[in-house]
């Protein structure tokens, strides 16, 4: 069995219940971090683990602390966003369903480092059992001492309030996930400033993803130092993928960073392989927003190494042979797959899911469905596959908020590996599938 | 506090710390004044949504040569010190530009013979400038049905791009916003909740904010186009507003009272609704005389010389 930091207890029943985390060990890093270490001390671990965002863009979770704007007079924020929506990624879900203590251990000591007296939880709207698994854990919390004023008698005090989203993907974006909490609509705002400067209601802020809020107690009961022995280079930890599609064991699995992609999709402890004995057609590495690459790329790079779940390996070669591992929701379609369709389905979802701020994105999804649309039902013409290569190169950059990118990338990329497939349904007048 | 130094398409202007690249821009004036369909100086908040502004900012600032990866938005990207932002002589920035214009136009309605604004529409000057002569969009145009807000106000929000900047001027200027964003993406679409009437002093400055023909006034709809009318600066004592206003005359007839719009196309002393809709009278007046529209518009003449005229090259070739 490979090592678990996140799941290591996630199978023993009624987890989810304050005795029995606690009696597995749980809550030690609030009661060492509270006790006998100070916030800036908590920090130090969390920089020395160089564990880095697991909410898809992986940037360093230690430096992002030590960015917040201390000693300007305003109180601190930390957000947990739970709000995962990215098509393709499951795991907070599935870690919030079955070790929501995970989570709240890790608030409240990162929320001590952050010197926050108040935390949310922004819940995904769908997530009904999930909310009430978390006000559960949240309220034993609250009933052991673990949270409110005074925490273990160590003079810190913390709150932790839940915010259910209204169901809408934009709001994990954390500028609009900060709109959502403040009661507005979930525009993401202009960066700068950023939320560590100014976030909720004007204060400093922090939002970070569950999966990384949920990896600091092992940090802190460890030590920064044990956890970056863990993995390859400036990949550190363990990384929870949600692997769906056409394998023969979906499921959510934790993997050491540096696991060979080809060892994750084939072996039995993982994916088991794809479904009937087919063939690997692609893979979507990091939820539907990265770039599609087909099964020779992501198994070796261009240069011929094997390709490792990192941050830097699933990124080598950049967008023209390379992906990013981002969320970790890891999409595997076999020969049967349609690259258009599915393509088509995930443009209408960016369509649907723009807040319609700014030009490129509001009008050029829209675009880019309606002409994959015309493709896939064979209404599409030669010039249609070079418009839309266009188009999205147009949005791509030129937004407000990360999610026009999040749209542009699997278009650029779907057609920059199997363009002859778009021609194919041209030349067919139908989809081939 | 020392001034800032920033170099725009290759010409030098100096401004206070806090100012953004546009207003720099704006500094100088002419060709180099990136345009803005969302912006608007006395609307705070206002920017950064229509992506007609960007720039490529080649020279972060004295202190830090890198260039910024990506374009940036002039009308809210503050300038730093020994910043160099180039608008017209980067490729890359008239190539983006035009394809903002192009989205923009791929869900108008392009019936500029029948509107109202058409003459004096920000979205019909800034395809005219920077625009490609087609579209490549092929698909049904998205439609709406035309709401009355108020007495004196329709919405048509078929030509609407979005800009938001009625939005924050409901926010900042009325004190009871009914007026705001329905839906999201390609729905979205302007509102009051849900169809209110707008009634406000200040309503009607909605009207004078939009940059294209989605937000009319009614006591003016059809009655002339604007090119046939003349501008008159008038002023009057208002114990609501500043009484400040431009009459838009056809013979001794009033068909039109506005707010006074800058060569920037902003008007910098909202009229209430008294002094825009209820004082059609020229004996409600001071008239101070005819108002010189540097705007561009074809109310400005002047639009058409300098399309005609040939770049100017000297900033162009200026090694900096
Ligand atoms: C459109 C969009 C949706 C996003 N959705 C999520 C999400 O559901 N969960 C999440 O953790 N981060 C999401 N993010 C990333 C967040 O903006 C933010 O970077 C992240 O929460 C930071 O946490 P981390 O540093 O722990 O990764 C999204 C970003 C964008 C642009
Ligand atoms: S990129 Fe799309 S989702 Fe993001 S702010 Fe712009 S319109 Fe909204
Ligand atoms: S109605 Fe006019 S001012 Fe309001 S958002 Fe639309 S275009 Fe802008
Ligand atoms: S004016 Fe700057 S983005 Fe619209």
């Amino acid at each position: 069995m490979s090592l678990r930091i996140l799941t290591e207890n996630i199978d023993i029943p009624e987890l989810t219940s304050f005795e029995v985390y606690r009696k597995l060990g749980g809550y030690r890093s609030v009661e060492k971090s509270l006790k006998t270490m100070s916030p800036s001390g908590v920090m130090e671990e969390v920089k020395k683990s160089t564990l880095r965002g697991r909410g898809g863009a992986g940037f360093p979770t230690g430096m992002k602390w030590s960015f917040l704007a201390r000693g300007i007079g305003k109180p601190h924020y930390l957000i947990c966003n739970a709000d995962e929506s990215e098509p393709g990624t499951f795991k907070d879900r599935y870690l919030m369903e079955r070790n929501p203590h995970l989570l709240i251990d890790g608030m409240i000591t990162s929320a001590f480092a952050l010197e926050a007296n108040t935390a949310y939880i922004y819940v995904r709207g769908e997530l009904f059992r999930v909310l009430r698994i978390l006000e559960k854990a949240i309220g034993e919390a609250y009933a052991n001492g673990f949270l409110g004023k005074n925490i273990l008698g160590s003079g810190y005090s913390l709150d932790i309030f839940c915010h259910p989203g209204a169901g809408a993907y934009i709001c994990g974006e954390e500028t609009a996930l900060i709109e959502s909490v403040e009661g507005k609509r979930g525009n993401p705002r202009i960066k700068p400033p950023f939320p560590a400067i100014a976030g909720l209601w004007d204060c400093p802020t922090v939002v970070n993803n569950v999966e990384t809020l949920a990896s600091v107690p092992w940090i802190i009961n460890n030590g920064g130092e044990e956890y970056a022995k863990i993995g390859v280079w400036k990949s550190t930890g363990t990384k929870l993928m949600s692997a769906c599609g056409h394998i023969s064991k979906p499921g959510v699995y934790e993997v050491k960073m540096g696991l060979p992609v080809e060892e994750f999709i084939y072996s039995e402890e993982y994916c088991g392989g794809i479904r009937k004995g087919n063939k690997l057609k692609a893979v979507i590495a990091g939820g539907s927003s990265v770039p599609i690459l087909p099964a020779d790329l992501i198994l070796k790079t261009a240069a011929g190494e094997p390709r490792l779940i990192t941050y830097e390996s699933l990124s080598e070669g950049g967008f023209e042979t390379g992906t990013m591992l981002g969320s970790g929701g890891f999409i595997v379609m076999d020969n049967t797959t349609c690259i258009v369709k599915n393509l088509w389905n995930f443009t209408r979802f960016y369509r649907h899911e723009s807040c319609g701020q700014c030009s490129p994105c509001r009008e050029g999804t829209g675009w880019m469905e309606k002409v994959l649309y015309g493709i896939e039902n064979g209404e599409g013409k030669m010039p249609d596959i070079d418009l839309l290569e266009d188009v999205a190169k147009n949005i791509e950059g030129h937004t407000i908020c990360p999610l026009g990118d999040a749209a542009a990338w699997p278009v650029r990329s779907a057609i920059r590996h199997f363009r002859s497939e778009f021609e194919e349904h041209v030349k067919l007048k139908k989809c081939p599938f | 506090m020392s001034l800032l130094k920033v170099t725009i398409d290759n010409l030098d202007v100096e401004v206070e710390p806090g100012t953004t690249i546009l207003n720099a821009a704006r500094k100088i004036g002419g060709r180099v004044v990136p345009p803005a369909m969302c912006y608007y100086s006395g609307l705070k908040g206002t920017g950064g949504k229509c992506r007609t502004c960007l720039v490529k900012v080649s020279k972060s600032s004295a202190t830090d040569p890198r260039p910024m990866p990506k374009l940036v938005p002039s009308c809210s990207t503050i300038v730093q010190d020994g910043m160099i932002v180039q608008n017209i002589t980067s490729p890359e920035v008239l190539e983006a530009r035009k394809h903002i214009v192009e989205i923009l136009l791929i869900n108008h309605p392009l019936d500029c013979p029948i509107c109202d604004q058409a003459g004096e529409c920000d979205l019909q000057n800034l395809s005219y400038k920077h625009g490609l002569a087609d579209t490549r969009y092929e698909f049904e145009r998205r439609t709406f049905e035309k709401i009355d807000i108020g007495r004196f106000i329709q919405l048509h929000m078929t030509r609407c791009i979005l800009c938001y900047r009625c939005v924050y001027l409901a926010d900042q200027l009325t004190d009871k916003r009914v007026h705001g964003v329905l839906f999201r993406g390609d729905n979205s679409e302007i509102s009051t909740f849900i169809e209110n009437v707008v009634e406000n002093d200040f309503s009607g400055n909605v009207i004078d904010v939009c940059p294209v023909g989605a937000l009319t006034d009614k006591t003016f709809r059809f009655k002339s186009r604007v090119w046939f009318t003349k501008p008159y600066d008038a002023h009057r004592n208002c114990e609501k507003c500043e009484g400040k206003a431009v009459l838009w005359m056809s013979g001794t007839d009033v068909l039109r009272v506005t707010g006074r719009k800058n060569e920037f196309g902003e008007v910098e002393d909202f009229i209430c609704n008294e002094c825009r809709f209820e004082k059609k009278n020229t004996d409600d007046w001071i008239l101070e005389g005819p108002r010189n529209i540097s705007h561009s518009s074809v109310i400005s003449q002047n639009l058409y010389e300098l399309i005609n005229e040939p770049p100017k090259e000297p900033p162009f070739n200026k090694k900096d």
